[in-house]
């Protein structure tokens, strides 16, 4: 596709900041919403990055802010407070407009018919957005057969189809393939491949992974499906009500979770194993409601090993080891948790 | 004598003149006190069967072969029987608990009225039931939540009131139509140990569909997977999980992410899509998809062949665990 990068982004606008710079920073982000008499904590406060090439998986149950985040760093909605820089540069700043960012990073939503315009064919789905940048038309379409062939669709056959014409899993590639159309390199996935079915769900995947390498993409990969989230990930995020419980990379998380919720997050993945099912429920009830969570460490409603610390006083990340930081009173040793002091 | 028996159950949708087939031939049984999951993605036919059980097709849909539930034959009942045959014999809890309940009603109330209509009782016996069946799901102080509109529950509390609901007139056969998909994994894990526990005290035979593996471990005695309208491989669970025989059940376990934990490998994908099944393929749905299809299956479907006790698959590559062994 290098005909194409020299046609749009020159080589030397890539990679301003380095290997080193993460590709987002994400720093003290806070969105509320406003309902009627209420008010919606959906993202309360959250910092992160996302180095050059790796994929970041989110994950939480609903209403835990994960897709308030995708949506506040593509610009879709506007944060309450909190900074975004992109490999170094404040997005909107005068070095980073936020019409050159929006080439930079795209998006892939769950519902691929909905995201789709039904009155488009897939070749002016795809064509669209580089005209609008200031391709040709005939540059644009070219474009979109080239993107048509990587994901797997035969140009000859997909191009003058309308959406209600295929399934659903060729409607997500068409998808996948627009949102690579003006050479981003931070590809938002927001379960994206959830509502597929199993067989499709990993032809899917394993495109992702070829066009990660063959594009040089980053990814943030927002899932609820664990498994899917450790296949893909390099770090994960794991986020209760507007929070983050635990950050880290993903082998260390899913192997030796360091929060109470994580660990009941993991344990309700159902048993594959007919001889050893799910005998206990790892937590009781429904995730509390974000118009009024909770004081202190907000899964302290759910957690068996409470105490009175929990309500009173937030806990903040505390780094681990390994690369794994956890808002927990029990992964910081200096927190004053009365089983930390029973353990010693 | 099973208390589910279906034979050879075809649903046909569409105009006669271009009928599309959603359920091409399924045999089911069930025993009392027994689970069994129908396995399947979207398209496979496994709610169309489950909903002709209830017979809550729209009339247009033309249903043939026969259903015995409880020794009622299903299709021939006049519709005065049908509704004392739903609810009491056999009931069903949806995917979404917020679209079956009355949204105007107080959930209380809505138990209440299943009892009176089905069981003749006074209403208060109705509302007593009712509190007794929401402390039986373990909803949290009952006597204020049946005062409750569905909105005003979430997620969890919903699909439990939901199974209050149906359990209300003591079904024997409770359908349930992928009742955890919508939920959060923390509360998935708690309504499948609640219809876990349901099941076993209170003896129903349960047909439970998903699209999900481990759910279907979870909750199942026996698995039945289905593709294009037909059931292609039945079992016992765990012989269903451990020594699948049917291609496309193989594909479906091979694919699942949590197999290959290793970075940068590939996951083993099923090859194309389901099919269209307004113009299914003559042989067996599966051969275009399949990595092992032989001449023959293009041309005929093929029978059960029996793997071993009580598990079966529709492949003509199917053989006989132990010849399967002696070729070893």
């Amino acid at each position: 596709m290098s005909h194409i990068v020299d046609t749009m982004f020159p080589p030397e606008a890539e990679d301003r900041g380095g290997a080193a710079t993460p590709l987002l920073a994400v720093n003290g982000l806070v969105k509320h919403f406003k309902a009627k008499n209420a008010v919606v904590r959906a993202v309360d406060g959250v910092d992160f990055h996302v180095a050059k090439g790796e994929t970041l998986g989110i994950v939480g149950e609903s209403g835990c802010g994960k897709s308030t985040i995708a949506r506040l760093i593509m610009q879709i909605i506007a944060p309450d407070s909190g900074t975004l820089l992109f490999d170094g540069e404040p997005v909107g700043s005068a070095a980073l407009p936020l019409g050159d960012f929006r080439k930079k990073v795209q998006m892939v939503f769950q519902d691929s018919y909905a995201s789709l315009n039904p009155r488009m064919t897939v070749e002016d789905t795809i064509a669209f957005g580089p005209r609008v940048h200031g391709l040709s038309h005939k540059a644009a379409v070219t474009r979109a057969h080239d993107l048509l062939h990587r994901v797997g669709l035969e140009p000859s056959r997909f191009a003058g189809r309308y959406p209600h014409e295929i399934s659903g899993g060729q409607r997500q590639r068409i998808n996948i393939a627009r949102g690579l159309s003006l050479e981003p390199r931070l590809l938002i996935l927001d379960e994206a491949v959830s509502a597929l079915d199993k067989s499709v769900e990993a032809q899917v995947l394993n495109l992702l992974l070829d066009l990660k390498d063959e594009f040089g993409l980053t990814y943030i990969f927002i899932s609820h499906d664990l498994n899917v989230v450790r296949f893909m990930s390099d770090r994960v995020m794991v986020m209760y009500l507007g929070k983050v419980a635990e950050i880290g990379s993903s082998e260390p998380i899913f192997k030796k979770p360091r929060h109470p919720y994580t660990e009941a997050l993991l344990a309700s993945m159902p048993s594959m194993d007919p001889d050893n099912r799910t005998q206990e429920a790892p937590i009781t009830g429904d995730p509390p409601n974000p118009i009024n969570p909770p004081p202190g460490c907000r899964f302290h409603t759910r957690c068996k090993f409470v105490s009175a610390i929990c309500a009173n006083a937030e806990p903040v990340l505390h780094d681990v080891g390994g690369g794994q930081s956890a808002a927990c009173h029990l992964a910081n040793p200096q927190s004053g948790h009365p089983r930390l002091a029973a353990a010693a | 004598m099973p208390i589910v028996e279906v034979k050879n159950l075809t649903v046909d949708f569409g105009p006669k003149s271009k009928p599309v087939r959603a359920v091409a031939g399924v045999d089911l049984h069930l025993a009392k006190g027994e689970t069994l999951a129908l396995l399947g993605e979207s398209g496979s036919g496994k709610s169309v069967t489950l909903r002709s059980l209830m017979r809550l097709h729209p009339k247009s849909a033309r249903t043939g072969g026969s259903m015995q539930v409880d020794e009622r034959d299903v299709l021939a009942m006049p519709y005065g029987d049908l509704a004392r045959y739903r609810g009491s014999i056999v009931s069903m809890i949806f995917q979404d608990p917020g679209l079956a309940l009355d949204p105007v009603y107080r959930v209380g109330d809505q138990i209440a009225e299943a009892v009176v209509r089905h069981e003749g009782t006074s209403f208060k016996q109705g509302r007593a039931r009712a509190l007794e069946l929401f402390e039986r799901v373990r909803i949290p102080s009952p006597e204020r939540r049946l005062d409750n509109y569905p909105h005003e529950m979430s997620g969890g509390m919903r699909q439990r009131a939901m199974i209050a609901l149906a359990l209300a007139c003591n079904p024997k056969v409770l359908l349930a139509d992928e009742p955890t998909t919508a939920l959060d994994a923390t509360v998935q894990i708690q309504v499948l140990l609640l219809l876990r526990e349901l099941q076993r005290e209170l003896g129903l035979a349960v047909i439970f569909v998903t699209h999900d593996i481990g759910v279907a471990v979870e909750v199942a005695d026996r698995i039945a997977v289905m593709y294009a309208g037909k059931i292609i491989e039945e079992g016992p669970c765990a012989d269903v999980i451990r020594a699948p025989s049917h291609p496309y059940t193989k594909g479906l376990l091979a694919s699942r992410a949590d197999h290959s934990f290793e970075k940068g490998a590939r996951l083993t994908a099923i090859p194309g899509t389901p099919p269209d099944l307004a113009t299914l393929p003559p042989g067996c749905a599966f051969a275009p998809r399949c990595a092992v299809v032989l001449d023959a299956c293009r041309n005929s479907t093929p029978p059960p062949a029996l793997i071993s006790r009580h598990h079966f698959a529709r492949c003509i590559r199917s053989e006989p665990a132990a010849a399967r062994q002696a070729t070893v």
